[in-house]
C-alpha cells in the first residue's frame, strides 16, 4: 500500500482491476483504494506480470503493507510492489464523538470489542449490533459481519460520508499545523496587469467552439509553470534538511470540494503541456477531484501547490506550504483597477500574485524573480500558448 | 420552448454538472457562481451541456447576460 500523503497510516484495498497472470505497463490502473480523501487508483511503478495479488478485496491495509507481487520484464527475478510488512489489525481509535446520539451509548460498549477496522465501518453502516457477535478466534472481522447481514436485511447508514469529511478536516489540521510549525515562510506579492491576457484569449476563444476555450486560470497556471522553468528553486522540496530541485513539474493544483474540505491534486508533467493541453488536463483533473476518482501519482507528486481562489473574489491568497514543498502560489481575483502606465491613469484588469516560500530553502529574491518572470508572460500571452 | 421548461433544463444541467448541490440552493435572481460556488471551469461545463442541448453557443462578452437563472433563462428564450 503506497502513502497517498503524509497523513495517510492506511486504506481499504475495493476491489482488484487486474488478476493474476496478467501483464501490467507501467503506470496502469489495476486497483482501487478508499482512503479519507475518497477513492483513488493505484497505479503500478513497471512493466511486468501480475504474479500473485497478496490481498483480498475489502482488506483494510496499512502504509507499506505489500499489495502484489509483480513479476519484472527488465530483470528475470521477482519483485514485489512494497517491502514486506506483516500486516497488524490495529485496534482503531474509539471516536468519542457520536456519530447520532442514539449511536453513542452503544460505542462506549464497543471499547471491549475487539473488531477490525473495516469490519467496525461495515458494522455501523448497517447498523449492526457488535457487541452481540461472539468474535471468532478473538477478533470480529468483515466475514462475520457480511454473513450476520445476509441473514438480516438491515437498512443502510451513510454515515461513511461524514466520516470521510471528518478525517480530511483532520488530514488538513496535522499537515497545515506541521507546516506552520517546521517552515519559516516568507510572504511576496506583485500586482499584475491581465488585460493583455484576457484580451489575447478573447481574440483566441472567439474562434473556437464553447467546447474548446481556454479559461484564464489555464493560462495562469501555464504562466507559473513557465516561469517555473526559469526559477526552478522554488519547484521540489525541502527534506532531510536539504533543498531538492525537482526537473519535472507537477503543480498541485488546490481545490475546493463545496461541501467543504480541500483537495490539492498534481497536473503531472505541467511542463511538457501546451496551452490546450493544461487546459484539457484541468478540467479533466477538477472532474475527477470533485467525483473523488484521483490517481496516485496525483496524490503524490506534487512539487509546488497553485491556489486560485479568485473565483470567489478574493484578492491575494497567502498561502501556507504543504511539506515537504518549497512553495505557494497564489492567484486572487481579476479586478477593474487604476493602473499608472507612464503619465497616463487608466483602468485596466488586475490581479495580484503571492508566493509563499520556504525560507530554509530560498530567499525573497528568488521569489521576487519568479513573479518578475510570470508577469513578464503575462504580459507576453503569446509566449504561453 | 416555454421559459419554464427552459429554465428546468437549466437546473437539471447545474444538477448535472455539480452533484453535490440541492436543487432548492437554486434562487432565480442570485448570482449562479457565487451563490452556488460554481468555479469557471463548472461554469463553462454549464453553458457546453446547454450549447448541446439548445444549440445555442454563449460568447464570453455575453457572460454578464447569463449570470443568474432568471437571466439565463431569458437569454436563451431570445435565441431559441
Amino acid at each position: 500500500m503506497p502513502s497517498l500523503g503524509a497523513d495517510m497510516e492506511s486504506a481499504i484495498l475495493m476491489e482488484w482491476l487486474v488478476k493474476e497472470g496478467d501483464s501490467v505497463k507501467k503506470g496502469q490502473i489495476i486497483a482501487e483504494v478508499e482512503t479519507s480523501k475518497g477513492v483513488i487508483e493505484i497505479e503500478v511503478f513497471e512493466d511486468g506480470v501480475v504474479e500473485k495479488l497478496l490481498v483480498e478485496e475489502e482488506t483494510d491495509c496499512k502504509v507499506g503493507t505489500p499489495l502484489a507481487m509483480i513479476k519484472s520484464d527488465s530483470k528475470e527475478k521477482k519483485e514485489e510492489v512494497l517491502k514486506v510488512e506483516p500486516v497488524e489489525v490495529k485496534e482503531p481509535e474509539i471516536k468519542k464523538e457520536p456519530i447520532i446520539e442514539k449511536q453513542a451509548e452503544k460505542i462506549e460498549q464497543d471499547t471491549r470489542v475487539k473488531i477490525s477496522p473495516i469490519a467496525r465501518k461495515r458494522a455501523e453502516e448497517l447498523s449492526v449490533d457488535i457487541t452481540k457477535i461472539i468474535p471468532k478466534d478473538g477478533l470480529i472481522q468483515l466475514a462475520q459481519i457480511e454473513s450476520i447481514v445476509q441473514k438480516i436485511e438491515v437498512p443502510k447508514k451513510v454515515d461513511s460520508k461524514r466520516d470521510q469529511k471528518d478525517s480530511m478536516r483532520k488530514a488538513i489540521a496535522v499537515a497545515m499545523s506541521r507546516s506552520n510549525a517546521e517552515i519559516p515562510h516568507y510572504y511576496l506579492s506583485t500586482s499584475i496587469n491581465m488585460t493583455p491576457a484576457l484580451n489575447y484569449l478573447e481574440v483566441l476563444n472567439k474562434e473556437r467552439t464553447i467546447k474548446q476555450r481556454i479559461l484564464p486560470v489555464a493560462l495562469l497556471i501555464r504562466g507559473v509553470v513557465l516561469a517555473l522553468k526559469e526559477v526552478p528553486q522554488l519547484n521540489g522540496f525541502w527534506l532531510d534538511d536539504s533543498h531538492h530541485i525537482s526537473e519535472e513539474i507537477h503543480p498541485g493544483i488546490a481545490i475546493a470540494l463545496r461541501k467543504g474540505g480541500l483537495m490539492t491534486p498534481a497536473l503531472l508533467d505541467a511542463g511538457e503541456k501546451n496551452l490546450n493541453e493544461t487546459m484539457e488536463s484541468l478540467s479533466d483533473l477538477i472532474s475527477r477531484t470533485r467525483g473523488g476518482k484521483l490517481r496516485s501519482s496525483e496524490m503524490t507528486k506534487q512539487t509546488i501547490t497553485i491556489t486560485n481562489l479568485g473565483d470567489l473574489g478574493v484578492e491575494s491568497v497567502y498561502g501556507v506550504i504543504y511539506p515537504p514543498q518549497l512553495a505557494v502560489v497564489g492567484l486572487g481575483a481579476i479586478i477593474d483597477k487604476p493602473w499608472a502606465e507612464g503619465d497616463t491613469l487608466s483602468v485596466r484588469k488586475v490581479m495580484k500574485a503571492t508566493l509563499a516560500g520556504d525560507h530554509r530553502a530560498t530567499d525573497g529574491r528568488v521569489g521576487a524573480l519568479f513573479l518578475e518572470k510570470l508577469n513578464k508572460f503575462l504580459q507576453n500571452p503569446e509566449e504561453l500558448l | 420552448m416555454k421559459k419554464d421548461e427552459i429554465k428546468s433544463a437549466i437546473i437539471k444541467t447545474i444538477l448535472k454538472v455539480a452533484p453535490d448541490i440541492e436543487e432548492d440552493e437554486i434562487e432565480l435572481d442570485a448570482n449562479i457562481q457565487r451563490s452556488l460556488e460554481i468555479d469557471s471551469f463548472d461554469f463553462l461545463k454549464i453553458l457546453t451541456s446547454m450549447n448541446e442541448e439548445f444549440g445555442v453557443e454563449v460568447p464570453e462578452a455575453d457572460y454578464s447576460k447569463v449570470d443568474t437563472l432568471e437571466n439565463m433563462a431569458n437569454y436563451f428564450l431570445e435565441r431559441l
